[in-house]
Formats: structure tokens, C-alpha cells, sequence
């Protein structure tokens, strides 16, 4: 029984220390999910710790349901990413939808409007049995949900690699804006407070979900399906509007969405952080199906419903804005000084736990771990020379490199009327305009974990360092991160190893680069049958552009125009796409991150933005060189044409992967006040090629790029739809 | 001109609909509930994009039932205007203000991408300001935006030119090509494009301004 549960017989034993007897199966099945890996963070909270978590923007760091940054005028933005990695691999498509709807509730919970969402997801090899049907429920699923809540769906990141074939990741992020002064927050408080319950009745679907996605699949993961909840999006709009609502009159003393375990988790969060008890009465609560008992009611997770402490007298008038939306509204039970969660179900008390043991005492671990094994350096000589035209159109119809247009032509990227630049745009990063102003937030959602598996502490700071980079090449300045660590089981060393390791690189980059985590979520026990996936801890990045007549993205191009390069260029091929696909090989040593040249491009790429001096601006990453000026040339239809090498080989100088630069297009007169300014910061400046006619060539070789776009167009299709 | 915006539970564009008409016409719209059981005295009345209810039955049927749009429907027996975007064009066939019906689309997938339209009627409420010499471009996104009308039908809709927009490049399977019909009258329109999308401040283009100032023209 107790094992079921996934509780350790140590975890069981302490349990019962604290509560001086055993428990029955009520408060077993409630202790389960307080401290199963998805809620408790058991393994992983030590590490956590090490992440910067302050700044001068920062409202609210990690520890509410998501983070708050000041984006000024009095305005907010609120943001978070969530894994829903377990059950959309066992359903797809509520899987996916579920993972889009909690991120939303997490956002608007406090206070915020969603304004945007991102998905970060990686499948296994495109030519794996699961792999076209997990892709198109997983796309339909976040499509569904999105789509019709109406939110627009304005970025992402999709890579395809065998690692992932028993466990998908799908990573949802969800911004929102809201006024600085209007923040909610979950801490209960007070003695004698009604708690209202609002939004969709409780069933019995996502029963110890919590508990599923803290544990490893084996081959009996259909098995689960049960276990996955079903997402309803128009009850959630309808939730978001009526919220909102409540919101605005004043009547809330905090608010909390059940997320994963549900009643439970709301409740005792609530209740813990506010230092109270709670008294539930479980025969008030809005159920769906009958006879249910109070084991299945604590542990259902039911989407789209909400947990709200109302201050005294206010019942009847916000229970009058759930009634308009025609949403479920009772009063369940009140707020007490005993600090005791206590249950009551048919006249009878069912659970009485104390609530602080719950949470506060709930197991932690500093779990051993080992680092990973050194990566060997790939020496590039020992390459075979190519024709690079045709590495590159190779590359560019890689897997992960392929336009992705089969999927966000899925999705809805303009309801709200905001979207500046979303998924088919030139752009590094989302833009979406804070309506009815003249700024933005810029949003990104970055790893690459084929330099995480080889180095995770490298790895680390690259996710960081790119979404960083990617933010400045959008003019906008970066502000904060939210993260998604997924990882395989941690209890073995190597896995925590690559955790930790992951974590300590990230830090460090977050800290040099000004660039504070602010939420975060962490998705552990991705494995099948002992094999894990790639270390995937995927950033969130979110900035602000204050002048929205400044230049951004990539998009246009006048020919004639030059191209320069900022930053050192090594041909760091190691862990490179180039090599993965073009040679074969992997695991080599990946391109060394160095934070403070980073930082320094950076802030030179910011000014020649600020003061109007580049027409466009792309980040360097996947693909190097050759693979940026492609993006720009298929962003903007005008033909691109780079340079060579006197010192570096050609697959070097155009594939290699070397960080920290950037690719800019300038107009011939504004070279000289650019090449001052770099000369001034001492930046690393150079001429690589110009904006021609209607090929891409490099050096000598070249081809059309309308052929170049067409192969790049056909793949994701000709995947799906053969 | 006075507009009103009916705003269901599950819309999503009515703040859009709204932003482009105040943006052309200086002014703000009502926003009207979909439980009211009177519409003010308006020129036009938008049906704004979104899921009505969900629309897990067929898109629009139960909103084609709500108290609202007996009051709409009033008001284009009485010659008012009717706009009906995405959504609004499906409420529209369903509560039979114009035939045809949207089915699912023929990919059987949601599409989000802006379209090329064929500007077929320039003597319309809704398309006066526009040309016909070249096509327009507006984006579209739904589920369920495949014309379907009976071979009579679609005779009939031609032959008396009610076909105000046609696709270029067809996204969705419609009959003919069609994106957008008008009744009749002239007066109520129904197309799955979202003009109010297309209003030159997102870099989607600005060929949707075209189609308010239209609707302006006939009030000033």
C-alpha cells in the first residue's frame, strides 16, 4: 500500500513519527503527492538554491506560482514554464492541451491577462513508430487549448533525437501582464475566512498524476492513460474572464489554481504559507460523477479550477460574477488558527494532518552524484573537406534545422492583435506589444541539449548565454528567465551529476549576465526502461523593448547591404549540427561559453540597436555562420553571399558554433559610426559577405534560394503528411 | 456610425473587432452580452471571432439559440448591418441569416496564416472602399472554415453575386472558393477572414482597414 503510494519505507516511517500514529488511506494518499518528486522537489531543492533570484526588476522571485518582473509604467509581466512531459507521451493531445491550460492558470492566478505562449518540445527520431503520431497530437492538443482560450501561440523550439523516443518533452510557457500594484498572491490569511471553490466540478480523471510523473515508465505505460486529465479550454477562458473580474473588485485575500494534486496541494500551499489551518467540508465541494470519496476528491486533478480565500462579507457578490459565467462557485470551508488540515466528508472528520510537517519537514535530498565524464576535444582537420553550398542545404533540412511552419500554422499567433513577431517572422525572439503602447516583451525559449549531454555545466551556461543573446538580437533587454529542468532518474549518480552540473553552469551565466531566474519547474524521472533522455533544461527568457521604432529581428534586407560578424569565430565544431549531421558524429567537447565576451557583444549589439546603426540583427547558434545568413535570407527573400576563410576551413568558418556572436546587416553608411563603436568597446567587428540577388552563396559555391526554401518548406510536411 | 460588438463567453476577438472600429471610427463600440435580451440602437453589429461556447457541438449552433440573436436577427430583418467574422460567419449560417454551413476544414487541421482574397463585390456596405483590380491579404485562423452549400445553393449565391470574397489560394476546402457571402439584402455579411487583424499596426498588413472604412463610408 505504501509503496503504491511511492512513498520510501524511511519517507513512511517519518511520516508516522510526525503524525504519532498511521495514517489512514486518506491523509497516505494526501502525504504521497505533498512529497512525491513533482511537488516536493525532494532531489532537487538544494540545487535550486544556487540560482539568482533578485534584481533590480524583480517582483516576485520563485516559491508563488510564477514569476513577477517590472516592465515600468506601473506594468508587470508575469510568466512561467511547465513540463507536461509524462502525460502527453502517454495522450498526447490532453497531454499537451492540460500542460498549456495549468501554465495559463499559474499566470492569471496572479493577476495577470496570458498574452502570450511558448512550447519548447523534442520528440524521438523522426523515423521512430511513435514519433508522427505523439508530433500531431501534441500540436493539436496545444493548438486546441490555446487557440480557442485565445492566447496567441507565438513561439517555441522542436528537435527531434532518438534519446527522447520514450520520453517526449513538452515544455509550455505562458507571459502575462498585469498592473505592478495588482499582484495576487496564495498566502491564506486570516481566521474564519470562507474558501471558495470555482471553476469546473471535480471528477475522477488525473488521479495521482503528481505521483505518474514522478516516477520512470516501463512498458506498461498505456496503462496510465487514467491517470492523464482532460482539458476543457472554454472553461478556462470563461475561469480567466470571471477571475479577472473578482480581481478588480478588491474581494481577495489570495488566490491558488489546483495544478498537480489539486485540492490537496492548493490547500495545504495556501494554508502553509499563510501560516493558518483549513477546514474543509467535502461534501460542498462541486463534483462531476457521484459517490466519490474523499481520497478521490482530494486527488483528482480536474483541470481548470480554483481555490480563492475571500474576505469576510464579500460571498455573495463574487459568487455572483462565477454565476455569470455559468462556472461551478461554493463556499467549501474556512480558514482556522489550528494550523491542521481537516477534512470533513458525511458528518464524519476523514483527514486531520498538521500542515507545516507536510510541506516545511517534507523529504529533502542531497542526493550523490557524479560528473560527467570529460567530452574529447573533435579536432576539425581531421574532417573531410565538402562542397559547403550543399552541407548547407543539407543542414538547413536537418530535422531540427527544417521550417517548422507545419506545426505553427496550427496554431493561433495573432488573437489579441498584438503579435509583432511570432513564429514566421525573422525574428530571434516572440514580440508581442503591451496593447495599447509603444513597447514590447520580447520572449524566447532556448537549450541545446546536444552540448548538455556532452558537457553539462558548458550546456548549462549556453542555454542561458543563447536566450540571453537571442533577446538582445530582437532589441529588447533581457530582464529574467524562467526554466523547465528535465532530466532522467535522479537517484542515479551520473543523472543527478548532469542535474547539478546543468544547474551550477546556468547559475553562473544568469549571474553574469544580469539575468535572474524568477520561476521554475522541474521534471524529473524522464526514463524509459533505464534509458534517460538528454539533460534538457530548457530557458525561458523574457525582455522588454521600450521603443518599438527601433529595429528588430531579421526580416528585411535591401541589397547591397553589408554583412559583419561580432564576436570571435574558433570553427568550434565539436557537438556542432555540422558534425551530428553532416559527419555523423557526436559527444565531442561543445563551443566554451565565455560570459563576460557574451556580455560584452551583447551590450555592442544593444547600443548599434539603440542608436539605429544595423538594419538587422540574427544571433549565430545551431548551423554557425552559413545557417544564420540562410535564416536571414529565407526571413527576408533577398539572396546572401559570405565570405571565406584565409585561416579556417570551410566547414569551420561557416558551421562551426562558436558562442557569443551575432550576424549584422548594415547599410554602407553607417559603417563607419558602427566600426568606431566596436573599435571603442573593443569588439571584435569583421566584414563576412553582403545581401545580393537571389542566391546564397558561400565563397564560390552557391545556389537559388528559392530551391534552398523549397527543401527547407518539405521536410516537416513530407514527414507528416506521407 | 454607432456599433455594437455581442460578446459570448468563449469569444476571443471581440477586443479586437472593438480596437479596429474605434481605430477607424473614432470611437469605441458597445460591448453587448450575450444573455441581454435588447440591442441598443446601432448602425452595425459585429459577431466577433472566437468559440462561442466552446463549440464542441458544431461552431455556432448553440450561439445561434442564445437570447442575443433573436435581437440580431431583428435587427437585419430591419436592414441593419451584420458583420460576422470567423466564428460570426458560422452563428450567421447556423441561425440561418446566411446559407451554407462551415464544416471542418478539409486538412482536418487548424490553420493560422494570412490568405490572399479576391475582392468580389465592391458595391457592398462592407467592401465599397476596396478594388477589384488586385487581391487583398488578410489572415485567417480556424478549425472549421470549409464552405459548404448544396450545388442549387451555390448556383443561386453566384448568380446573384453574393459572394463578396474568394480565396486565392484555397486554405480549407470551400466550395468555390468562397471566404465570404453576403445575404440578399446586402446587409449582413459573413466571411471566415479576420479583417480587424489586418489593421497596418502588427505587421500583418493593413488591408483590413479597407474594409471598416467601408463600413464607415455609408454613415458619415
Amino acid at each position: 500500500m505504501v509503496a503504491d503510494h511511492g512513498l520510501s519505507p524511511a519517507e513512511y516511517a517519518k511520516l508516522c513519527e510526525q503524525l504519532g500514529r498511521e495514517p489512514n488511506l486518506n491523509e497516505l494518499g494526501i502525504c504521497s503527492v505533498m512529497w512525491s518528486e513533482h511537488c516536493s522537489y525532494k532531489s532537487s531543492r538544494i540545487h535550486l538554491s544556487k540560482f539568482p533570484t533578485t534584481g533590480p526588476r524583480v517582483i516576485c522571485g520563485p516559491g508563488e506560482n510564477a514569476g513577477v518582473i517590472d516592465i515600468d509604467d506601473g506594468d508587470a509581466a508575469i510568466f512561467k514554464m511547465e513540463s507536461h512531459n509524462h502525460p502527453s507521451f502517454i495522450e498526447p493531445y490532453q497531454g499537451a492541451a492540460t500542460g498549456v491550460g495549468g501554465i495559463m492558470r499559474d499566470v492569471f492566478t496572479m493577476g495577470a491577462r496570458p498574452v502570450a505562449l511558448l512550447n519548447a518540445l523534442r520528440f524521438g527520431a523522426p523515423e521512430h513508430e511513435k514519433t508522427r503520431s505523439l508530433v500531431s497530437g501534441v500540436v493539436a492538443g496545444i493548438g486546441g487549448y490555446g487557440n480557442c482560450v485565445g492566447v496567441p501561440t507565438v513561439g517555441g523550439e522542436m528537435n527531434f533525437d532518438p534519446g527522447y523516443n520514450g520520453n517526449i518533452l513538452v515544455n509550455a510557457m505562458c507571459v502575462g501582464i498585469a498592473k505592478a500594484d495588482q499582484i495576487f498572491y496564495s498566502a491564506a490569511k486570516g481566521v474564519g475566512n470562507s474558501i471558495l471553490y470555482v471553476g469546473a466540478r471535480t471528477g475522477r480523471d488525473g488521479i495521482h498524476g503528481a505521483t505518474m510523473a514522478s516516477a520512470e515508465f516501463s512498458d506498461d505505460q498505456e496503462a496510465k492513460r487514467p491517470t492523464v486529465q482532460v482539458g476543457d479550454p472554454f472553461t478556462e477562458k470563461r475561469l480567466i474572464e470571471a477571475c479577472l473580474e473578482l480581481m478588480a473588485t478588491g474581494n481577495i485575500i489570495a488566490i491558488q489554481d489546483m495544478g498537480a494534486a489539486g485540492l490537496t496541494s492548493s490547500s495545504i500551499e495556501m494554508a502553509d504559507k499563510g501560516g493558518v489551518g483549513i477546514e474543509i467540508d467535502l461534501d460542498k465541494v462541486p463534483l462531476r460523477e457521484a459517490n466519490m470519496t474523499p481520497y478521490e476528491m482530494m486527488l483528482s486533478e480536474s483541470q481548470e479550477r480554483m481555490l480563492i480565500v475571500l474576505k469576510p462579507g464579500t460571498e455573495t457578490s463574487s459568487r455572483q460574477i462565477f454565476t455569470k459565467w455559468e462556472l461551478d462557485v461554493a463556499v467549501i470551508g474556512q480558514t482556522t488558527d489550528t494550523g491542521r488540515l481537516v477534512l470533513s466528508h458525511k458528518d464524519e472528520v476523514v483527514c486531520d494532518l498538521p500542515i507545516a510537517p507536510l510541506s516545511d519537514l517534507a523529504p529533502q535530498y542531497d542526493r550523490p552524484w557524479r560528473e560527467t565524464e570529460p567530452a574529447p576535444v573533435l579536432d576539425m582537420s581531421t574532417l573531410p573537406l565538402r562542397d559547403p553550398i550543399d552541407a548547407l542545404a543539407r543542414l538547413m533540412c536537418a530535422p531540427d534545422m527544417a521550417s517548422k511552419r507545419w506545426v505553427w500554422e496550427q496554431y493561433d499567433r495573432h488573437v489579441m492583435g498584438d503579435t509583432l513577431a511570432a513564429s514566421a517572422s525573422g525574428s530571434d525572439a516572440a514580440i508581442v506589444r503591451i496593447h495599447g503602447s509603444n513597447k514590447a516583451l520580447a520572449m524566447t525559449s532556448d537549450c541545446t541539449p546536444r552540448y548538455v549531454k556532452a558537457n553539462p555545466y558548458v550546456g548549462g551556461k549556453q542555454a542561458v548565454a543563447e536566450s540571453w543573446r537571442n533577446l538582445i538580437a530582437s532589441g529588447a533587454e533581457p530582464i529574467a528567465i524562467t526554466n523547465c529542468l528535465n532530466f532522467g532518474n535522479p537517484e542515479r549518480p551520473e543523472i543527478m551529476g548532469q542535474f547539478v552540473r546543468a544547474v551550477e553552469g546556468m547559475a553562473e551565466a544568469c549571474t553574469a549576465l544580469d539575468y535572474p531566474v524568477v520561476s521554475g519547474n522541474v521534471s524529473l524521472y524522464n526514463e524509459t526502461n533505464g534509458a534517460a533522455i538528454p539533460p534538457t533544461p530548457t530557458v525561458g527568457g523574457v525582455g522588454l523593448i521600450r521603443d518599438l521604432s527601433l529595429p528588430t529581428g531579421f526580416g528585411t534586407a535591401v541589397e547591397g547591404d553589408l554583412l559583419y560578424l561580432v564576436g570571435h569565430t574558433s570553427g568550434w565544431l565539436g557537438s556542432s549540427l555540422y558534425a551530428r549531421e553532416i559527419e555523423g558524429i557526436t559527444g565531442h567537447e561543445p563551443p566554451p561559453v565565455d560570459l563576460e565576451l557574451e556580455h560584452n557583444n551583447g551590450k555592442f549589439v544593444q547600443s548599434a540597436i539603440g542608436a539605429s546603426l544595423v538594419r538587422a540583427v540574427h544571433d549565430v547558434s545551431d548551423g554557425g555562420l552559413a545557417a544564420a545568413a540562410a535564416d536571414m535570407a529565407m526571413a527576408s527573400g533577398k539572396g546572401m553571399a559570405l565570405e571565406g576563410s584565409d585561416i579556417l576551413p570551410a566547414h569551420a568558418w561557416y558551421f562551426g558554433e562558436d558562442q557569443g556572436r551575432y550576424l549584422l546587416m548594415v547599410s554602407a553608411n553607417n559603417l563607419t559610426r558602427l566600426q568606431d563603436m566596436a573599435r571603442n568597446d573593443d569588439i571584435s567587428l569583421s566584414y563576412v559577405g553582403e545581401v545580393i540577388g537571389d542566391d546564397i552563396a558561400l565563397g564560390s559555391s552557391r545556389m537559388k534560394l528559392s530551391e534552398l526554401r523549397k527543401q527547407w518548406e518539405q521536410w516537416l510536411p513530407a514527414l507528416m503528411e506521407n | 456610425m454607432r456599433a455594437a460588438v455581442i460578446v459570448f463567453p468563449g469569444s476571443n476577438c471581440d477586443r479586437d473587432a472593438a480596437s479596429a472600429l474605434a481605430q477607424v471610427t473614432g470611437q469605441a463600440p458597445l460591448m453587448v452580452w450575450h444573455q441581454s435580451n435588447e440591442l441598443p440602437a446601432v448602425d452595425l453589429v459585429v459577431l466577433p471571432g472566437g468559440f462561442a461556447y466552446g463549440d464542441y457541438l458544431r461552431p455556432g449552433a448553440m450561439a445561434a439559440r442564445s437570447v442575443i440573436m433573436r435581437e440580431v436577427c431583428k435587427h437585419a430583418e430591419a436592414g441593419g448591418l451584420v458583420a460576422g467574422i470567423c466564428n460570426g460567419f458560422q452563428v450567421l449560417s447556423e441561425v440561418g441569416l446566411l446559407p451554407g454551413v462551415l464544416m471542418r476544414n478539409a486538412g482536418l487541421k487548424f490553420v493560422c496564416k494570412p490568405v490572399a482574397l479576391q475582392v468580389e463585390r465592391i458595391d457592398t456596405p462592407f467592401t465599397s472602399q476596396y478594388s477589384q483590380k488586385s487581391p487583398i491579404t488578410i489572415p485567417v485562423a480556424h478549425h472549421d472554415g470549409n464552405f459548404y452549400a448544396s450545388q442549387d445553393e451555390l448556383t443561386r449565391l453566384e448568380d446573384q453575386g453574393q459572394v463578396v470574397f474568394r480565396y486565392v489560394d484555397n486554405p480549407n476546402g470551400s466550395a468555390n472558393n468562397i471566404a465570404g457571402i453576403v445575404n440578399q439584402a446586402n446587409n449582413v455579411l459573413g466571411m471566415m477572414p479576420h479583417p480587424e487583424r489586418a489593421m497596418g499596426t502588427t505587421g500583418d498588413g493593413g488591408d483590413g482597414v479597407l474594409f471598416f472604412k467601408s463600413l464607415l463610408g455609408g454613415f458619415r
